[in-house]
């Protein structure tokens, strides 16, 4: 599904962001992506969505090379990927159910199907009831399940997680992970940055750690679990 | 299309200002090159009535030989740029001046007139410098006494109608420079006020030109309503003009119609060029 070899990322200004790192994430898997702040989660998830390009070494997702994809190819890509963010990113002049339909609209879903997708979207993320309204009025775990149904629109493969519950309260981030968890049951692989180290514990989903640019811990590599998450990682 | 006119309308309400200037420097533009393209319309219409008279007058020496005369008639009318050739005897030339100044009926005399030889130049040829070229090669001939054409006014209204072509051009061509930059700049600003929609839009995989196609709509539409409206102010000073000064034509409907689209083709240059700059950044 997600394959980096031997990923340099340097940016213009800030310098060398990943320097060498080597992954895998297969079909349907489900796996953390942690490490301190600073360290490269985001730019290995940038460099997922196509936001970024390697500056060296091989990005493979869904089977394609990502350094030589041309622009015009990328929309295909990105419809089969699922992004979530720690900010939502909804618009705030539209009520849940338009930023979901939005999604449809602008990839071109043939209109006629695409309230009653909504409608079940907002079912699957459990927000059956608040279709109409704006993201000011919702909470954050709402919002945040508004744009993972958003993610959800054209069946992804993956989903692609930068912080979910980065701003969501200990009730609101157990409730969204649970949706993840059954999102990855149902067949989608997640890759899911976070620094929450409890929900990381207290589950045993593979975990791949950066640090400074570096992969310094795979728990797919060695004695597997959670549990062992290394030294960088406070008990 | 729906979503793409909501859209339109959207931009307009948010920056009314701007989305208006843009549609008055593309009127400005076209209406500059209306007004010019009016005279140099105009202009060549005269042009063509004028031409029409304009003949080249070869006045022949006395005593030259009817021989050589038909000779020279013959090569005279070979010219490709040449019509027609007449001769005039001097007593058709006396009957004409008589019948032209009837108050000098006596003062004429066979003997003042010279024979002399009519030419008529074909229609496309009829310009000062063919006119000249065809007039320096009848003045070759060792029995041709004096050569005219077509009068300084000629020239002088070729040079009216080379001009106002020029400066319209560059007029308007200034104006467009202006009004692309103008609607560039209004489709910018719209372009940021949703730059979040744009990169979500992106982000969920909308292709670019899906992405593009709302602002282009934009920019084209614009266009075309500057065009119109330079369709209307052109008409209207023609109106003005035709009325109180001199009868004048206007535009056929397919130039007036290229006109417009020529505005929309503006205003799409304009949103093309900052909407992809704004793509290629992100
Ligand atoms: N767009 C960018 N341009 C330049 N440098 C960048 C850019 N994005 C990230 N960086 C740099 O790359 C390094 C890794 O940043 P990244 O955002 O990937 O870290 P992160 O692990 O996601 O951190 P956090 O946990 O705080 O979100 C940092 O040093 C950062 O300054
Ligand atoms: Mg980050």
């Amino acid at each position: 599904m997600i394959r980096f070899s031997h990923v340099v990322k340097e940016y213009p200004r800030t310098g060398l962001a990943l320097n060498d790192v080597t992954f895998r994430v297969n079909k349907g898997e489900f796996a953390f992506l942690t490490g301190p702040s600073g360290a490269g989660k985001s730019t290995i998830l940038r460099l997922v969505i196509v936001e970024e390009r390697p500056t060296a070494g091989e990005v493979r997702v869904s089977g394609s090379l990502t350094s030589g994809l041309p622009r015009g190819e990328i929309p295909r890509l990105r419809r089969r990927i699922g992004v979530v963010f720690q900010d939502f990113r909804l618009l705030e002049d539209r009520t849940a159910e338009e930023n979901i339909a939005f999604a449809l609209e602008v990839t071109g879903a043939p209109r006629e199907g695409i309230p009653a997708r909504v409608s079940r979207l907002l079912t699957q993320v459990g927000l059956a009831s608040k279709g109409t309204s704006y993201p000011k009025e919702l909470s954050g775990g709402e919002q945040q399940r508004v744009a993972i149904a958003r993610a959800l629109v054209n069946d992804p493969v993956l989903l692609v997680a930068d912080e979910p519950t980065g701003n969501l309260d200990d009730r609101a981030t157990r409730g969204v992970f649970q949706l993840l968890r059954d999102i990855n049951a149902a067949g989608t692989a997640v890759l899911m940055a976070t620094h929450n180290l409890e929900l990381v514990k207290r589950n045993t989903y593979r975990v791949i750690e950066v640090n400074r640019g570096q992969l310094v811990f795979d728990s797919a590599d060695g004695n597997g679990g959670a549990a062992t998450v290394t030294s960088s990682t406070p008990a | 299309m729906r979503l793409t006119f909501r859209e339109v309308m959207l931009g307009v309400r948010r920056s009314p200002l701007l989305s208006t200037l843009s549609v008055v420097t593309i009127a400005f533009s076209l209406f500059a090159f209306g007004l010019f393209g009016l005279l140099v319309l105009n202009v060549d219409r005269a042009l063509r009535g004028v031409e029409e008279h304009v003949e080249i007058v070869a006045f022949l020496a006395d005593g030259t030989l009817p021989e050589s005369i038909s000779a020279a008639m013959g090569d005279i009318s070979a010219f490709p740029e040449v019509a027609r050739v007449d001769q005039v005897s001097p007593e058709q030339a006396l009957a004409r001046a008589r019948a032209e100044l009837p108050e000098f009926q006596d003062v004429f005399d066979a003997s003042f007139l010279p024979p002399s030889l009519e030419v008529r130049l074909k229609e496309g040829h009829r310009d000062p410098a063919t006119v000249k070229d065809v007039t320096q090669r009848i003045q070759t001939y060792p029995f041709v006494d004096d050569v005219r054409y077509g009068e300084d006014w000629v020239k002088k209204l070729y040079d009216i109608r080379n001009i106002a072509g020029a400066a319209g051009i560059a007029l308007g061509l200034l104006f467009a420079a202006v009004a692309v930059i103008i609607i560039g700049t209004t489709i910018r600003m719209t372009v940021l006020a949703r730059s979040r929609e744009i990169s979500i839009m992106r982000l969920v995989g909308a292709t670019d030109g899906f992405v593009r196609r709302p602002f282009l709509i934009d920019g084209f539409l614009k266009g075309l309503i500057g065009g119109l409206l330079a369709l209307l102010l052109t008409w209207g000073a023609n109106y003005l003009i035709s009325h109180n000064l001199i009868q004048t034509v206007f535009f056929d409907p397919g130039i007036a119609f290229l006109g417009v689209l020529g505005g929309g083709i503006i205003g799409l240059l304009g949103s093309a060029l900052s909407v992809g700059r704004h793509l290629r950044r992100a």
